[in-house]
């Protein structure tokens, strides 16, 4: 008993499944390289004096806004599919570029930078058009580049270098872009701000930044979706001679000289910080908050390695070996953190179910076995594709949803003609006809969706809102599954689980855990609120007779529960029915005041055993392949009905499963009972002798209101 | 009419115009001089072909060959006997290519990115720990090795026979070999070689172990030639000459095609060029202009005569 009780509390406390969750954010990117950042910085605020003192982050800082740029640069171009090795050259040569512009040519500060800016590009301009258009490699060709460049630096200096170390001029502009500050940031940090702020902007919301991503991620993908690719490859280099000519500009005004070594090495230090904030190699995985933590990292880095006096080569040798560190743990770390997050993602919980009711034949229980399922009409015998749910309109028009997408309609009056009604896409589940007598339907991976008589498909709504304390975004609806309109046109419906899609729903039911929600949308003014969270797959909707409350089938939980719409229990949640010998789908209307529920299987002791056993499901889930998962049985199911105090009043069962084999869902219309079923090929029909001949679903909803 | 032979008429076109217009361009002496001065560069050339074959590739080569060179004789300046040091050197040199092949092999870095980072971290741990001057001068006791770069045999200089030697066993290794046969096929194919068997791992870390080798080879050809060591060099522009000559030579970049031959083309266009470009006496930085644009042609040629293949392209593949 105390093993038990530990056992409970420990799954019910501890957050496994948030391991796996963790594991899935994109921004475990960068958690590596955030934890570098803090452990350099930390050992270099405990070992240089005034590392932290006003006059070095100053100091820093304006080399971190030009190093930025660059970097910012370089990660467009990385996230497009490409690399950019003659930054380094580039920047030299913008360096010379804005000098001999201010110096000799002795023009004003804007055109100077508008000049040097020019140059930038236009060596980005080469690199874009043979990469790009020529569709070289991208590694050699700047390689080359940043050689070629670097030749030509070499000619300009030796041409005019003297004369321009030999010319004055003074400018208080360029005097400001220098060393000037704004708000008591440097210069170059407040355009480094701009310029990231409109980078991550472009990159994140607008068509062109996802064009760069979606080429980076595929490029042949990206073809054939109609981006043009080789002009947004282009544009990438563009961009980045444009900010490594910006950051040129900046660098000739603050030193305001020209040597050989300017630039040198640098390609190999921006590439380094790119790669280390996170973004990835092989393109369209990154952002520009990443690009800035690197250039942040690298900055500090190299410029305490300076501060510790290390001597020559150290800044080579450590660029060098963060180079290979930072690409070592990229490579590994994507590729080893998907394998642990398939394995640690499915989390089991505790699970103990009320104790299994006597189903043998000749048992009194109201659930005893029995075969008045076996002579159940046939319609439309392999035609339809897993009807999951069946609705009859008011002029006994029968409508599934099926596998394909579809919804598939059966005219009356014999059913023999079949027709694909409308095709909405997704997997169409649940189903219900509102006031006007349009079709709303739950559609797994898309949403709420209704169609009108006209047969015209309209998104009711995809999200809700997020709730607070969940690691992954559960904004975004994975498994709307069935749903009920209420007399005042407000939607009640159920979201499955919110941690699986549709074709993992076993997976779902290993966990155990409570990961289905109740959704309330109000046509009226378009919002979506989730109204109740933590179920054991949420499935069948049903709103009472008496329109008062709404019922809820908690499939892996085995009862049926109440959400009380208006009285004196308004908001709260009672269980109706619990213990029931399978698993409940979905809920509807009988007539004389019952309700129907479809048990898509029966229960199992071994199940039910390993429900309350989650380190076994554990083990099972991550030594097994999933094809031999435990797994509730969902051979034989059958149809219960009951009244709104949750008492049992009969069963319907078809034990050999002959006939009618898989049970979802069941409509009761004038008399009759029709069948759908998840997995099943048909749709089944069977006389109900004590019903109301002439109750129907429409009415029983829209005709009889005042 | 494949790049190997474009490249090999352009060299014989050039030769020509060369010996037409130049004086002195054709005497014997010259024409020693011109093999000589590119003989560590086609040396060198072997090595990345080997890498470049298996579609792999060695930035690291030139900070090998200058750091651990450079190292063997500093250590020999300190009185540690020449051989000893030859070994210490060469360890080194070994140790940096298993390295570059252990990342790229089993961590699975790209290749670029590897060579790329140790390339830096060579030349700053060589520098910063090990080499401190930037010229390292041959000590009285290496002159036992100084045939090497400046002896003759057969009236031919050693450099040259060299040359010819590590082209002999590169030809024949590629060739002959089933690690040679191996490096062809994981160039064509990575995924098809790794799955048919070849031990790709391995032969990776061979592919980097031998290119750390021939570039500790090419250091003392180097070296004694000129009696010291310019560290200097690992930080030049010399990468992209070594890259340059098989580029040139008509090895495509994307692997599995191409051979020793190529090299030996590519070699002597480039030996060509420098020794006309020097004897018409331009700047040396015009010439790095000039040798760069032939270079960008060349990659541009490749790519026309051998384009990317969609199918095999991977990601990431920059």
């Amino acid at each position: 008993m105390i093993a038990d009780l530990i056992t409970r509390l420990r799954y019910r406390y501890f957050p496994d499944h948030m391991v796996g969750e963790v594991l899935g954010k994109r921004w475990m990117d960068n958690t590596i390289p955030v934890l570098l950042l803090v452990a350099i910085l930390s050992y270099f605020v405990a070992t240089i004096p005034n590392f932290v003192s006003y006059g070095n982050l100053s100091d820093t800082s304006r080399q971190i806004g030009e190093f930025g740029l660059i970097v910012i640069g370089m990660t467009i171009v990385m996230l497009g599919g490409g690399i950019d090795l003659s930054v380094g050259s580039t920047f030299a040569l913008a360096n010379i570029t804005a000098l001999a512009l201010f110096n000799l040519a002795q023009w004003p500060t804007p055109a100077v930078i508008a000049g040097t800016m020019g140059v930038g590009a236009l060596v980005g301009l080469i690199n874009g058009l043979l990469i790009g258009y020529l569709r070289l490699r991208a590694f050699l060709t700047t390689l080359v580049m940043l050689t070629l460049v670097r030749a030509v630096v070499t000619l300009l200096l030796q041409m005019y270098q003297v004369d321009i170390a030999a010319s004055f001029v003074e400018s208080d502009s360029w005097e400001f872009i220098g060393t000037g500050s704004v708000l008591g940031l440097p210069f170059s940090v407040v355009v480094l701000i701009v310029v990231a702020v409109s980078a991550h902007i472009v990159m994140s919301r607008l068509r062109v930044g996802w064009r760069i991503m979606a080429v980076g991620g595929s490029r042949r993908s990206a073809y054939n979706a109609g981006i043009p690719v080789r002009f947004t490859v282009c544009m990438t280099y563009v961009v980045s001679g444009l900010l490594t000519g910006c950051a040129g500009a900046l660098y000739a005004s603050r030193l305001s000289g020209a040597g050989p070594d300017t630039g040198l090495g640098l390609e190999l230090a921006v590439v380094t910080a790119a790669l280390l904030g996170g973004n990835s190699i092989g393109g369209g995985h990154g952002s520009v908050a990443k690009a800035l933590m690197g250039a942040i990292i690298v900055s500090l880095l190299t410029n305490g390695l300076v501060r510790l006096g290390l001597g020559n080569g150290s800044s080579q040798m450590a660029v060098g070996i963060v180079l290979l560190l930072a690409i070592s743990i990229n490579v590994r770390w994507s590729k080893w953190r998907h394998k642990i997050q398939s394995k640690v993602y499915m989390s089991p919980a505790y699970l103990a179910l009320p104790p299994d009711p006597d189903i043998d034949p000749n048992s009194p229980s109201p659930y005893a076995m029995n075969d008045r399922l076996h002579d159940v009409e046939v319609i439309g015998l392999g035609e339809v594709d897993g009807p999951e749910d069946v609705i009859l309109d008011a002029d006994d028009n029968i409508y599934c949803s099926v596998r394909q997408g579809d919804i598939v309609r059966f005219l009356a009056p014999d059913y023999r003609r079949r027709e694909v009604y409308v095709h909405v896409g997704g997997r169409p589940l649940g189903m219900a006809i509102d006031k006007d007598e349009s079709l709303v339907v739950c559609i797994a991976g898309m949403g709420l969706y209704r169609v009108d008589k006209g047969r015209n498909i309209r998104k009711l709504t995809a999200e809700t809102n997020r709730s607070r304390l969940s690691v992954i975004d559960d904004s975004r609806m994975r498994l709307a599954d069935d749903l009920d309109i209420a007399p005042d046109g407000k939607i009640y419906f159920s979201e499955a689980t919110i941690r699986y899609g549709i074709e993992e729903w076993v997976a779902d039911a290993l966990e155990g855990r409570g990961n289905g929600r109740l959704i309330r949308y109000d046509p009226a003014t378009d919002t979506t609120r989730t109204i109740k969270r933590g179920l054991l797959f949420a499935n069948g909707m049903c709103i009472a007779h008496d329109s008062k409350s709404v019922l809820f089938a908690e499939t892996w939980g085995c009862r049926i529960s109440r959400y009380w719409l208006e009285g004196p229990k308004q908001g709260t949640t009672e269980i109706v029915l619990e213990g029931l010998p399978g698993y409940p789908d979905n809920i509807n209307r009988g007539s004389r005041g019952t309700y129907w529920v479809a048990l898509a299987g029966t229960r199992t002791p071994s199940y039910d055993l390993a429900m309350t056993m989650p380190a076994f499901r554990r083990r099972m889930a991550r030594r097994v392949a999933s094809v031999e998962w435990l797994f509730p049985n969902v051979n034989v199911g059958c149809l219960v009905r009951f009244d709104a105090t949750g008492r049992v009043l009969e069963s319907l069962w078809d034990s050999a499963g002959e006939n009618h084999p898989t049970i979802t869902s069941m409509r009761e219309h004038r008399g009759y009972l029709y069948i759908g079923g998840v997995t099943n090929n048909r749709v089944g029909r069977i006389k109900l002798p004590d019903a109301d001949p002439e109750w129907t679903g429409p009415a029983s909803y829209w005709a009889k209101r005042p | 009419m494949n790049q190997e032979k474009i490249v090999f008429l352009i060299a014989i076109l050039l030769f020509c115009a060369f010996s037409l217009f130049l004086n002195g361009f054709t005497s014997a002496g010259n024409l020693l001089t011109l093999v000589r001065g590119v003989s560590t560069l086609g040396i060198l050339g072997v090595g990345m072909a080997i890498l470049i074959i298996g579609r792999g590739i060695d930035l690291a080569i030139v900070a090998i060959y200058a750091m651990s060179v450079g190292w063997t004789l500093h250590l020999a300046n300190g009185g540690i006997s020449v051989p000893l040091a030859m070994l210490i050197g060469y360890l080194f040199a070994l140790s940096a290519g298993v390295v570059n092949g252990v990342l790229i092999a089993y961590v699975e870095v790209p290749a670029l990115f590897a060579t790329l980072g140790m390339a830096s971290f060579v030349y700053g741990f060589a520098r910063y720990a090990l080499v401190p001057l930037y010229v390292v001068y041959m000590p009285e006791s290496a002159s036992g090795i100084a045939w090497i770069g400046s002896g003759f045999a057969f009236g031919v200089p050693v450099p040259i026979l060299l040359f010819a030697l590590v082209s002999l066993l590169g030809f024949a290794f590629l060739r002959f070999t089933k690690p040679g046969r191996f490096i062809y096929a994981m160039g064509d194919n990575f995924a098809a070689a790794r799955m048919s068997g070849a031990p790709v791992r391995p032969m990776i870390i061979l592919q980097y172990a031998i290119s750390a080798t021939i570039a500790y080879l090419a250091g003392l050809v180097t070296a004694t030639a000129v009696a010291s060591m310019n560290t200097n060099i690992a930080s030049s522009s010399m990468i992209y000459d070594v890259i340059l000559v098989v580029v040139l030579g008509g090895i495509g970049l994307s692997g599995g095609r191409g051979g020793v031959r190529n090299v030996v083309v590519g070699t002597l266009l480039i030996g060509i060029l420098l020794n006309g470009m020097t004897i018409m006496d331009i700047q040396y930085t015009l010439q790095d202009v000039i040798r760069s644009l032939v270079l960008l042609i060349a990659i541009v040629i490749d790519s026309i005569v051998n384009p990317r293949d969609e199918q095999t392209a991977q990601q990431g593949d920059i």
